[in-house]
């Protein structure tokens, strides 16, 4: 079975390019040369001297100990929290600079929901004296002022998205508004596995490094290199992306891929999207989407900015269809509680976002000695007010 | 015969197409708008289903989008009202919006309401050519319907060929790359497009549109292509008060005197 895209920018039944013709020159472009770009010897060098050297890769692959005796199996965590900027985010926007410069783009625009993605494509831009504009939902910019603050910091031009619901999705909207209306020396850095193709396919193969690691990683540990459970959350889906990326034709390891159910899959207020969502086209590509009966996308929500995002990406509808990962959701309350397990049992606070597939630890049963790696996609600093604010601290 | 066609082939003058938002700024204002835009002179009309996430607009599209999903307005209930289209409206009527809108009602069904509601062409700017060659010419054909493309600036000169052979109506030129309402700016590189697309001397006629809001735009659009098209300045108008149907004749004969 092949899990990735095809020639025609097709994940089975889902990805494709579903762009207006004013977009079609950028994305073309970028379709026809980003593979040889990435392959470039000189890009890569760079690109792996950044990650190491500024990024600070590999991250480590880390055996929780407490946790794997409550759970009874040997539990590791991939520290994607340990990088620059606190989350896997930054892997992408590394790698979609050096895109962009070869390409010959003067100026950056992106779209963030928690601002981890702003705030990682701010840092590249000032690394790189590039001209950087954020687009983040009105609501967003409220509720996470300290991303904010540390994109300004970095000299990006955050531009409100007053639009719609003035979320994740309507920033995204307004980011493609943008690049319509820059057709010639802007680049867009999406930050997950979405958009038209080729997005999902480039964003995934930058976030690979994840999957690439934790393989030497456990080898070295276990002499292993093939775990037993793969988990991941999945907000557009780009951390389990490359989570999963190098471990997809191997077939001990079962994926798990763990979304936002928010107040529970029921309520009308969750971002559980392959419970509740149908196929459906947003943002430049065929997927999973929630949505009306009439194809107005619905508003999903999650205590976790991150995980609030009405879609996945394509190649996640698509290992889903197939059945190549389990998808299942994780609560607001099961999200919180878990996070704070980990702080108490191992010092890390995680992102509300990784807390959901800590979360689902909870409930699974284990045979003795089986290896369990989680993404643990990034550090709790940015959710500290949301933590406070939940037990009371 | 297609009305389109019919159009393109008999009009002398330049061709003028109004553009409004179903469902705004009532929900049961489509139908009168297009009755009332016939009789003031409008050549066609392109009837936008709205959609929650519209990224090529500006905000006056946006806001009417909103405001038609909030008053109720469906593909579903769209069909229904323009169940009296063909009784007040002889002039090629046209349907644009989104592709997941239509996605979800069946593009099959889409295509057979729409020619059961004399619908002539569609306007889908997100469904790409790859996507329709590939999935949906068929169905668009067999229900006579034309699909209407878009060319900017940008549009390769091989693109633009292709996108001529799959068109049966019309191509719509973008005046620049830009989302819809922002102002046409005539500067010497758009008057080269226009007149790059003048010279490929393509099969299908050429409408202008986005950035054309009165008579000045419209007139120097139709020195190069057969006319244009209006939205926001017309959806705007049709915001600024409850005598809306009473002020499109004059709105229309500002544009087209
Ligand atoms: C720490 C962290 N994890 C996960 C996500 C979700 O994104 P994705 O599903 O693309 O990994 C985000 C998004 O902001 C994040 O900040």
């Amino acid at each position: 079975m092949n899990y990735h895209v095809n020639e025609k920018g097709y994940y089975g039944d889902f990805g494709g390019a579903y762009i207006p013709e004013m977009l079609y020159p950028n994305v073309e472009e970028l379709r026809s040369k980003y593979l040889e770009i990435m392959h470039e010897p000189g890009f890569q060098e760079e690109f792996q001297q950044l990650l190491k050297d500024y990024v600070g890769r590999p991250s480590p692959l880390f055996l929780a100990e407490r946790l794997s005796e409550r759970y009874g199996a040997n539990i590791y965590l991939k520290r994607e929290d340990l990088n620059h900027t606190g989350a896997h985010k930054i892997n992408n926007t590394i790698g979609q600079i050096l895109v962009a410069q070869r390409l010959g783009k003067k100026r950056i625009i992106a779209e963030t929901g928690a601002g981890q993605h702003g705030v990682a494509t701010a840092t590249v831009c000032a690394l790189k004296g590039l001209e950087c504009v954020v687009y983040m939902g009105e609501i967003d910019i409220e509720r996470q002022a300290p991303n904010v603050a540390r994109m300004k910091m970095m000299g990006a031009k955050v531009v409100p998205a007053t639009s719609g619901s003035k979320t994740l999705k309507d920033a995204t909207n307004e980011a493609m508004r943008d690049w319509i209306n820059n057709p010639v020396d802007t680049h867009y850095i999406i930050g997950s596995v979405v958009g038209p193709h080729p997005y999902p396919d480039m964003v995934a193969r930058f976030q690979s490094i994840i999957s690439e690691e934790t393989r030497w990683q456990l080898k070295e540990k276990t002499g292993s290199e093939s775990p037993d459970y793969v988990l991941a959350c999945v907000g557009g889906g780009s951390n389990a992306a490359g989570m999963f990326y190098h471990f997809l034709d191997d077939a001990n390891a079962k994926l798990v891929a763990v979304e936002a159910a928010g107040k529970g899959v029921d309520s009308g207020e969750s971002a559980a999207t392959t419970m509740l969502g149908k196929e459906g086209v947003l943002h430049g590509s065929r997927s999973i989407l929630m949505q009306t009966a009439d194809g107005q996308v619905i508003e999903p929500y999650s205590i976790s900015a991150g995980l609030d995002y009405p879609g996945i990406g394509p190649q996640h509808a698509h290992l889903y269809k197939v059945k190549r990962a389990e998808y299942v959701s994780i609560t607001d309350d099961e999200a919180m509680q878990a996070g704070r397990l980990l702080a108490q049992l191992e010092g890390i606070i995680p992102a509300i976002e990784s807390s959901h597939a800590l979360a689902q630890l909870e409930k699974m049963t284990f045979k003795a000695n089986e290896t369990v790696v989680v993404c643990l996609s990034g550090r709790g600093d940015k959710d500290l007010a949301t933590y406070m604010k939940y037990f009371n601290l | 015969m297609n009305r389109l066609k019919t159009l393109f082939d008999t009009k002398k003058e330049p061709i003028l197409s109004v553009y409004f938002t179903a469902g705004y700024p009532n929900l049961d204002s489509t139908v009168d708008i297009a009755a009332e835009l016939e009789k003031s002179g409008a050549d066609f009309i392109e009837i936008g289903f709205p959609y929650s996430d519209p990224v090529a607009d500006g905000p006056v599209i946006q806001e009417s989008s909103q405001v038609a999903l909030k008053n109720g307005m469906t593909l579903e209930l769209l069909f229904e009202q323009l169940k009296e289209l063909r009784k007040r409206v002889s002039i090629p009527v046209l349907l644009m919006g989104y592709f997941n809108p239509v996605l979800q009602y069946g593009v099959e069904k889409f295509c057979a309401s729409a020619t059961e509601a004399g619908v002539d062409g569609v306007i889908v700017p997100d469904l790409p050519m790859y996507e329709y060659e590939e999935m949906y010419c068929n169905c668009f054909d067999k229900y006579n319907l034309s699909n209407i493309f878009l060319v900017t600036p940008q549009t390769s000169e091989e693109r633009i060929r292709k996108i001529d052979g799959l068109s049966n109506g019309f191509i719509y030129l973008l005046s620049s790359s830009a989302t819809t309402g922002k102002n046409l700016d005539v500067s010497a590189s758009t008057e080269e497009y226009f007149g790059r697309i003048k010279n490929m001397n393509l099969k299908n006629p050429t409408m202008i549109g986005f950035g054309i809001s009165d008579k000045q735009t419209f007139d120097k659009a139709s020195e190069y292509t057969r006319g244009a098209i209006v939205g926001s300045a017309f959806v705007k108008m049709l915001g600024t008060g409850d005598d809306y149907l009473g002020k499109i004749a004059a709105f229309v004969k500002s544009i087209k005197s």
